[in-house]
């Protein structure tokens, strides 16, 4: 039983941290309309900007202070993710008002490789080191409960809290603000949101901004426990069912699909996997976001689509 | 229009001007001796298929410098594949009709897919250190050279080095021992031997594979910290080792019970683990982090001095880097003695420096002129030996560095040959290879 639970957590809060990446896929198309394939190349981007900004600020600053060091290059990463959002603001996306989805989402494809390439040679192809002070090493709990104890893994528990604060703030954003409804509105239509006055290309860079802090976050936690190189790219393969799952618009659509695909893909592996050979949770979150798309395409918490005819 | 016209023109122009001067490489002239260069600088095993490169052409550089292989100059062509397989086999042929010399695909994935093409085309494929294991039968495996050993040299060793540590393999009965694997050609690589092993000495062996690129594994830390295995084998590659030695760290498992390949046992591997990796150890080809050794020197002074060097110059002399550069001189050495038997200062073909490569004799004084004495132990092939040396000894990693923690081990021929045998009769039977007789090797 302990052991179990202990997968059950330890699939929650990866889970937790798939949302985080899965929340920068949500925010582009909820704002846009676009589903951002390059959400993985953006966090890389990020991550490699606050990795190697950190490493130049600690080595000009003596060594001396590591936080100071990390706070430098998170509001630098901050504005390269800004600069960033211009870019493909002015160069990309203002290209294609109203353009069909599939060629906005061939665009983000290109992006993605754009960011992938120009990220490695500016900051390096190397593995980089992120170092927030995460706690590496596990605590277990429960002992008198379960034989053995459950062991929770600090980095993952600080993560996962990381992640639900990021969701409730933007929550928030979407639904209390303003600037909220008015990227909602630019989603749903952009002809119709222009005609009533809100800034097409104003809104695009905000959204695009912000799901570059989101994807700089994203970066730095995964960053933090993977180390900065190229893999992290791949990290949003795991946040696809996860939208899948969640639904494209919803972000506690996001975190409720992350946590299914977290827990399911541990316990597919542990249970499952021994009898089929094992390595099977990557497919497994497939399959079972595969199973959600034929009842529910529009995902748990997607919004349904109602053509007229 | 006309401007548009012209500056298209220019562009045309300026882009096969440059194919012309800025590669030459690319044109290997017949009086060179042409290595093509399979390599991943990019993708998710980029960080350490990068050392491996820049070692293997630096160590092209620097026989240059040296005046090339008896007179005959060097020419490669380097080939980007991002570890695909398919993108491999396309390198394969894109390279094959420029005059290869041998082929080095550093996976195992696309040594399979190459391992019936290389017969064809006839050019060797030099696997040091991975490939197929029973590709070391060269009566059969005439074109494969997967010299200085295989993975299962490697898993022998891992278990004799255990059986050591535990006080004698008898020791090893009712032990459990799991391995974490890429799930890939490459990783499942060791199980038999492992599984032949498990027999013999009665422990229990535990299999938990990897899904690539190996970022996430949770589920599988997890089931160690179940099962509580006496000992962890790692077989990654790439990130997969580093987050495997992360999540050791993160249930707790004591790194010290660790002990990896030598392809997860190198900088890259254990770097940004720092001291979380502290008491890990890593099974080497031989060879270590060699700064030290004469052939580094004589790269710093003869080939970084001069401002030729392809990567960074304190990258020379790290595990992988020298992986990548003894890769280049085993195939650099099969042309040497190529040309003893086809002419001295001649290019040689495919053919004669597989005979080249199935002759080696790299006794100790012939390594230490080329500046590996220390690095390397003797490697000598012959037609039913394509490995040539069959050593390795263990590193452990202190937090900072790699350091040299075992005397050497001999993988046993007692275990090996057979299974060896026993693979290459059945490939043989399967492809309908006739296996060469003692007489057709001696031609």
């Amino acid at each position: 039983m302990g052991f179990f639970v202990e997968t059950l957590i330890g699939g929650l809060m990866a889970g937790m941290l798939y949302s985080l990446v899965a929340l920068g896929f949500v925010l582009i198309f909820k704002a846009s309309g676009v589903f951002n394939f390059a959400q993985g190349a953006m966090v890389l981007f990020a991550a490699l900007a606050m990795a190697r900004f950190s490493e130049w600020a600690n080595i000009a600053l003596g060594g001396d202070s590591l936080f100071l060091a990390n706070l430098i290059a998170f509001l630098g990463a901050g504005v390269v993710m800004f600069i960033v959002a211009w870019i493909i603001e002015r160069l990309v996306l203002r290209n294609l008002v109203n353009q069909e989805g599939a060629t906005l989402l061939m665009a983000t494809l290109g992006i993605a490789y754009v960011l992938e390439g120009v990220g490695q040679t500016i900051f390096g192809g190397q593995i980089y080191t992120i170092d927030v002070g995460m706690p590496k090493d596990p605590v277990i709990m429960f002992e008198s409960l379960f034989e053995g104890g459950i062991m929770i893994n600090k980095e993952d528990f600080i993560a996962a809290l990381i992640a639900a604060v990021l969701v409730g703030v933007l929550t928030l954003f979407f639904q209390k603000t303003p600037t909220g409804r008015a990227l909602r509105a630019v989603a749903d239509d952009h002809q119709a949101a222009q005609s009533i006055g809100i800034p097409l290309n104003r809104t695009w860079v905000i959204v695009w901004c912000v799901a570059g802090i989101v994807a700089l976050v994203a970066g730095i936690i995964w960053g933090s426990k993977l180390g900065v190189q190229f893999s992290l790219a791949t990290v949003a393969l795991r946040a696809l069912p996860v939208v899948i799952l969640g639904g494209l618009t919803s972000v506690p659509g996001a975190i409720i699909g992350g946590l299914i695909i977290g827990v399911g893909e541990k316990l597919s592996e542990v249970y499952l996997g021994p009898y089929v050979g094992g390595g099977i949770e990557i497919w497994f979150a497939y399959a079972l976001a595969l199973v959600f798309l034929l009842f529910r395409p529009q995902g748990l918490f997607g919004e349904k689509i109602i053509n007229r005819v | 229009m006309k401007f548009r016209s012209l500056a298209l023109a220019a562009a045309i122009a300026s882009v096969g001007l440059s194919a012309a001067v800025v590669s030459p490489s690319a044109h290997a002239q017949a009086k060179e001796q042409f290595f093509p260069v399979l390599v991943y600088r990019t993708g998710a095993y980029g960080p350490n298929g990068t050392p491996w490169a820049n070692g293997y052409v630096d160590y092209l550089k620097l026989v240059n410098a040296k005046g090339g292989i008896n007179g005959v100059k060097i020419s490669f062509e380097e080939c980007e594949f991002a570890y695909a397989t398919d993108r491999g086999v396309e390198c394969y042929e894109r390279l094959k009709g420029k005059g290869a010399t041998v082929f080095q695909p550093l996976s195992t994935g696309v040594t399979f897919a190459l391992t019936e093409k290389a017969p064809v085309d006839k050019i060797p494929l030099v696997t040091a250190g991975y490939g197929r294991s029973e590709s070391q039968n060269g009566a059969v495996f005439d074109w494969n050279f997967p010299l200085l050993g295989t993975y299962w040299v490697g898993a022998d060793v891992a278990i004799q080095h255990l059986g050591k540590q535990y006080g004698g393999l008898d020791k090893l009965k009712g032990k459990k021992i799991a391995l974490v694997y890429h799930d890939s050609p490459y990783g499942k690589e060791p199980i038999p031997l492992l599984q032949e092993r498990a027999k013999m000495h009665g422990f229990t062996l535990q299999l938990l594979p990897v899904a690539h690129p190996g970022v996430e594994q949770k589920a599988t830390w997890l089931q160690i910290r179940r099962e509580r295995p006496d000992n962890v084998l790692l077989w990654g590659w790439g990130v997969m080792n580093s987050t495997s030695l992360k999540e050791a760290q993160a249930t707790g498992y004591p790194r010290e019970k660790m002990l990896g390949i030598w392809w997860a046992g190198a900088e890259p591997d254990v770097k940004d683990v720092g001291m979380g990796a502290k008491g890990y150890s890593a099974i080497t080809l031989q060879h270590g982090a060699e700064p030290n050794s004469k052939v580094v020197k004589d790269m710093l002074a003869m080939v970084h001095a001069k401002g030729q060097g392809t990567g960074p110059k304190d990258e020379v002399g790290s595990v992988l880097y020298m992986r990548g550069l003894i890769s280049a001189m085993v195939a650099v050495e099969g042309v040497r003695k190529a040309q003893e038997r086809y002419g001295k200062g001649k290019v040689m073909t495919g053919e004669q420096t597989r005979w080249g490569l199935e002759n080696l004799n790299l006794d100790d004084k012939a390594l230490a002129d080329l500046g590996f004495a220390g690095v390397l132990r003797p490697i000598q092939t012959s037609c039913t030996d394509h490995m040539g040396s069959p050593w390795a000894r263990i590193h452990t990693w202190d937090g900072a560095k790699w350091n040299f923690s075992s005397d050497w081990y001999q993988a046993d021929q007692k275990v090996l040959r057979p299974m060896v045998m026993s693979a290459s009769t059945r490939y043989a039977e399967e492809k309908k290879i006739t296996p060469r007789t003692p007489e057709q090797c001696k031609q």
